[in-house]
């Protein structure tokens, strides 16, 4: 693990849980999406606050398709449970709203899986993805695209 | 009756999202490890190459489709109300759904470490949102 790929899944918790937060605040505003009428969630788009959350979402995107391709899916998905952890201190220590003890508990065990998981090793080692005849198929018709 | 059928719907929206999101993030897992590290290939290739390498990935569309089919999902039943509900509910199915769906499909080891984080973490997403 370098310093860029643990940047990278900070990335990942912090542009979840921002986007997560900006979005539901949003479709609070935009109001309710009915199954009748399609046209309304194309319209919830269309408020800003919405249109920012879809924005972070896709940075999120972005960091998670970059960790999952050097780590294990259940490695990484232990990190964007810890944009919840970070909610609820931005919610206590900015915000200064009540965090209640059992929150806190919730705060404690995904902290504690989280810890469990990074504990452990990032990648499992797959033998014949490393074999030159399976995984070099793409590769190859891609370099001699780019060589060509 | 009305609150009976809203309750239900609810959560047929939230196996609906759960499903839709582990089936994405399978798809995406292995698309991205069909691409290989992004870094190495960033440093060795350039951006354009790890970006045409990604969108040249059936899977990465399939993962994609099915992340719009759980996000469509999730933004209908957040704007039915119970967001303290519906975010906790879906996203602990995922986790759990996800630790089968990646031994069973991606051939991961989920060693007991990692049976136990993701319990712990479904755990605490349902306590942090009650």
């Amino acid at each position: 693990m370098t310093f860029r790929k643990y940047l990278v899944l900070a990335g990942v918790t912090v542009f979840a849980a921002a986007g997560d937060s900006v979005l539901s605040h949003g479709m609070k505003q935009a109001g309710r999406v009915s199954l009748h009428h399609p046209l309304s969630l194309i319209l919830a788009v269309l408020n800003p606050w919405v249109a920012v959350g879809i924005l972070l979402l896709l940075a999120f995107f972005g960091a998670y398709m970059n960790a999952l391709s050097w780590a294990d899916l259940t490695y990484v998905l232990p990190a964007t449970s810890l944009g919840y952890v970070l909610l609820a201190l931005v919610a206590k220590f900015a915000l200064h709203e009540q965090v209640s003890p059992l929150r806190w508990v919730g705060i404690a065990l995904i902290t504690g899986g989280v810890g469990f998981v990074a504990g452990g090793p990032s990648l499992t080692p797959h033998p014949q993805a490393d074999a030159p005849c399976e995984s070099e198929a793409p590769e190859a018709a891609v370099s001699s695209q780019v060589g060509s | 009756m009305k609150e009976l059928n809203t309750g239900l719907a609810v959560w047929c929206a939230i196996v609906a999202i759960a499903s839709a999101s582990v089936v994405g993030d399978v798809l995406l897992a292995r698309a991205m490890k069909q691409v290989g590290d992004v870094h190495d290939l960033w440093d060795r290739s350039g951006l354009w190459t790890v970006i045409g390498r990604v969108l040249g990935n059936p899977n990465f569309f399939l993962g994609v489709a099915a992340m719009a089919v759980a996000f469509f999902s999730l933004l209908f039943a957040l704007s039915w109300g119970d967001v303290s509900l519906v975010a906790p509910a879906a996203a602990s199915l995922t986790f759990i759904g996800n630790a089968f769906a990646a031994k069973i499909f991606l051939h991961e080891r989920v060693d007991r470490r990692r049976w136990i984080a993701a319990v712990l973490v479904a755990a605490g997403v349902v306590l942090l949102a009650g």
